[in-house]
């Protein structure tokens, strides 16, 4: 690099301007992957449930929460409770992402240093939702069939208002709710997802039955 | 589940031993002086008798030789600890400046700097270095006074939630509850910040917990399971890349930030060298590999050379060595690398496809798997027109500047003339602006952990306090000839000057070159071209004049206006046993080329402002 001016003194460093110079004809998209043209990589999202397994300190939760919002993740819904081993929890997400999307929350997670395991919990896993419904009271009977007729139980029945639980996969949930809004619902709490893998798969990567301390699994590949 | 760090009572079931200590009721008054009596005599390591001491021990058992910081009501046991200490500390002004030393520490030691602040104020004044080395990826220790446990959350006197405030900014930061357990605490929180890829990391102190008798020193510190990764790629994958890099017809290194914290640049250049494959480097990768060097292009990115930029346009095998692929260096996705399959080496598995699809991920540490790599390439890639090509690119877009008798003198040639007068393992810290990119562009870097900048999350003012820690760290090492030089813009070094004032009082041997342009210059340079000129807030002629300033402070200024002043006062600088600043005037106008517009293709670089 030499300091000999060679130009007429302006802001200007000498070589051709840039439409002047070849370019190539390819490009990327988005997610940085080389575009063929003719097979254009599209990535559409959707709902994945992860489930992790972290230790039970303080902040943990807050730190996986963080993450998830700092790196603009959508997440539909989380839930945490304990394990059968003291001092470890589980944290399942219900989230709607790209599969690089998805990639990315689970390298990211897997990173936290109390997250001993995390992944994706298999399509076909075990997934259920407790909801607690209050609905108008005008009608008792029908309301009364209606929870019947989605395994639900009635917790509180008043006058004007009655209480209702109800438990199961999302499909279920959601069919259930559109019975009830023919009474119009007062108010509605909903835990979110959980989810367990079916059969002998472990739920988070390397999960093993009464394993505390076990090293963080790096979930890449 | 308990999810609250400002519930830290629950990290203390026994309750607190000390919280009914009368001696420092109020929570800010002075340490227990009855505390120390009886440890000070023997090897601190092997005994402690309280928290503060534990922490200091647990430093001292990790090796830690500096720390910068400043003193104040929550952190003064451990500062009390650290006056029997092997651990030297440096009293900066302020606290962000301690945060940035211990950064530029870590960065020329190759070891975690350590920086201390108190509660409140204090720890939120480190939040900038904190971020600044998060962004770049620097092994950093904090360690922050927190008010007495039975008082947080009660938003006390100087609390703040250190460790929430800190927390998307920390490799993991901890409240350390326990005086039985704090040593520990702080040595595993010194060990995580250097294993994998590096990052700083905090512990939260709370007064009385510092305070609180216990004999527990700290045991051998180890890394938390799961955080020290293998440093071996998977073999296979390491096979597939290699028949992809021996078939490649353009191949291009691209050696970023983790080749110099991973001590990998003897490989890198060992690997380039042997396959004859040219190289260009990330902004934080610069000194990896020479740039002298006839394989190097230099950095490139949006004010990168042309030749490095034209290089990654046109490769179709670029082999990606420890960088996260930031869009100062990436431009568009859409145009970064167009042709290029993508070979990615990386400790941290999250930055595989995170940002450029890596086609080839290679997962472990950046010197391990290069030699795996040579190991596997069988034949080096045919290459030699390849090579021509990127001697021809650098030959058609040198890294040039005029210097015409009717302007005002070149901020370039006050780079080119400290790069002249001093040897090649001298040690360059900037702030952020175009002088950063002047001295990143026309200096010629030959060794890793030369050029110690704030790259990703570029914070103004980092030069200054960065000198200190760089400076600090050569003498610790016992290489007090060699130079340190700060190049600093005029906006930067107002950010941070009162850090001069460490160095006088250490007497540290520091050039501080301010290229004063009296403007903000990056933002005027782009208000030129892209806001028609309006020049919003980035006039900065009310400069005060800095040679005088730092005859104030006890340093030697000298103030340079021409061309014929520079060399001498550059010679009277460097021979200067001490700090000296000189303020160079020089051409307000001049802008940083080339330049990629943000978000463009590295390729399309504007040659002059009028191409942008």
């Amino acid at each position: 690099m030499s300091g000999e001016g060679t130009t007429d003194g302006t802001n200007e460093m000498p070589g051709p301007a840039p439409e002047e110079r070849p370019h190539p004809e390819g490009r990327r998209n988005l997610e940085g992957h080389r575009v063929d043209p003719a097979v254009e990589a599209q990535h559409d999202s959707r709902r994945a449930v992860l489930s992790a397994l972290v230790e039970d300190e303080p902040g943990v939760l807050a730190r996986v929460s963080g993450l998830v919002s700092r790196r603009q993740f959508n997440i539909e819904s989380l839930t945490v409770g304990p394990t059968t081993v003291e001092g470890h929890s589980r944290i399942t997400m219900v989230v709607e992402e790209t599969d690089p999307g998805i990639d990315q929350i689970e390298k990211q997670i897997a990173k936290l240093k109390p997250v001993i395991s995390v992944g994706e919990v298999s399509g076909n896993a075990v997934t259920s939702e407790l909801v607690l419904l209050k609905i108008h009271g005008a009608e008792p009977d029908k309301v009364h069939a209606v929870t019947e007729m989605y395994d639900g139980r009635t917790l509180d029945a008043g006058p004007e208002t009655i209480t209702v639980r109800l438990t199961g996969d999302e499909s279920k949930i959601d069919d259930a709710l559109d019975a009830f809004e023919q009474f119009g619902i007062i108010e509605i709490a909903r835990t979110g997802q959980t989810a367990l893998a079916r059969g002998n798969v472990p739920t988070a990567p390397g999960e093993k039955p009464g394993t505390a301390g076990e090293p963080t699994t790096p979930t890449s590949d | 589940m308990s999810d609250s760090a400002a519930q830290p009572r629950e990290d203390d079931p026994e309750g607190t031993d000390t919280a009914s200590d009368p001696a420092d009721a109020d929570g800010t008054g002075a340490p227990d002086a009855t505390g120390d009596e009886t440890n000070t005599d023997g090897d601190p390591r092997g005994t402690v008798s309280t928290g503060a001491e534990a922490v200091v021990a647990a430093l001292e058992a990790a090796g830690a030789d500096t720390a910068f910081g400043v003193q104040g009501g929550a952190i003064m046991p451990v500062y009390d600890a650290l006056f029997d200490s092997s651990v030297d500390h440096v009293v900066m002004a302020h606290e962000q400046g301690a945060a940035h030393a211990a950064d530029a520490y870590g960065v020329v030691a190759g070891e975690p700097g350590v920086c201390l602040a108190t509660s409140g104020p204090g720890a939120t004044n480190l939040v900038t270095g904190i971020a600044d080395a998060d962004m770049d990826s620097d092994a950093m220790l904090a360690l922050t006074g927190q008010v007495p446990t039975e008082f947080v959350g009660n938003d006390a006197f100087q609390e703040t939630d250190t460790v929430g405030v800190t927390r998307p900014i920390t490799k993991h930061n901890y409240f350390a509850g326990e005086a039985d357990t704090v040593g520990d605490v702080v040595g595993e929180a010194f060990t995580l910040a250097d294993v994998g890829r590096p990052g700083p990391t905090l512990v939260d102190l709370p007064k009385d917990v510092t305070q609180a008798d216990t004999e527990s020193a700290p045991g051998p510190a180890t890394a938390p399971p799961g955080t020290d990764p293998d440093p071996n790629a998977e073999p296979d994958a390491v096979e597939t890349a290699a028949r992809a890099i021996e078939e490649a017809d353009r191949p291009l290194c691209l050696f970023g930030g983790g080749v110099i914290k991973g001590d990998a640049s003897d490989a890198a250049r060992a690997f380039a060298r042997t396959f004859e494959i040219p190289v260009t480097t990330t902004m934080p990768g610069i000194g990896s590999v020479p740039e002298g060097d006839d394989l190097c292009l230099s950095w490139a990115g949006m004010h990168g050379t042309g030749h490095a930029n034209m290089a990654i346009t046109h490769t179709d095998c670029l082999i990606a060595v420890g960088t996260r692929f930031d869009d100062r260096l990436t431009g568009g996705i859409d145009t970064f690398a167009p042709e290029a399959e993508v070979v990615h080496i990386d400790i941290d598995p999250a930055e595989i496809s995170k940002n450029v699809h890596a086609d080839y991920p290679l997962i472990g540490d950046a010197g391990t798997v290069l030699e795996q790599l040579t190991a596997a390439i069988r034949s080096p890639p045919d290459a030699d027109e390849w090579r021509e090509r990127c001697l021809e690119w650098q030959e058609t877009y040198p890294m040039t500047y005029a210097t015409p008798d009717d302007e005002p003198l070149k901020p370039q040639f006050v780079v080119e003339a400290f790069d002249e007068a001093t040897d090649d393992d001298t040690i360059v810290t900037t702030g952020v602006g175009q002088h950063q990119m002047w001295a990143s562009q026309f200096w010629t870097y030959s060794e890793p952990r030369t050029w110690v900048s704030s790259h990703g999350l570029g914070t103004m003012g980092y030069g200054v306090p960065a000198a200190i820690g760089a400076r600090v760290a050569a003498d610790t090492m016992g290489d007090p000839d060699r130079d340190v030089i700060c190049f600093d813009g005029d906006g930067s070094f107002l950010m941070t000057m009162q850090e001069l004032s460490v160095a006088v009082r250490e007497d540290l041997d520091i050039t501080f070159a301010v290229l004063n342009n009296e403007y903000i210059g990056m933002v005027r340079q782009w208000q030129d071209a892209f806001y028609e000129g309006r020049h919003m807030a980035s006039d900065y002629n009310w400069m005060p004049e800095f040679d005088k300033m730092a005859e104030a402070f006890g340093a030697l200024g000298i103030r340079v206006d021409g061309y014929d002043e520079v060399a001498p006062a550059v010679e009277e600088a460097l021979e200067y046993d001490g700090p000296a600043v000189i303020d160079f005037h020089v051409d307000p106008e001049e802008n940083v080329l080339p330049m990629v517009p943000s978000g463009g293709a590295n390729g399309q670089f504007a040659l002059s402002e009028d191409q942008l």
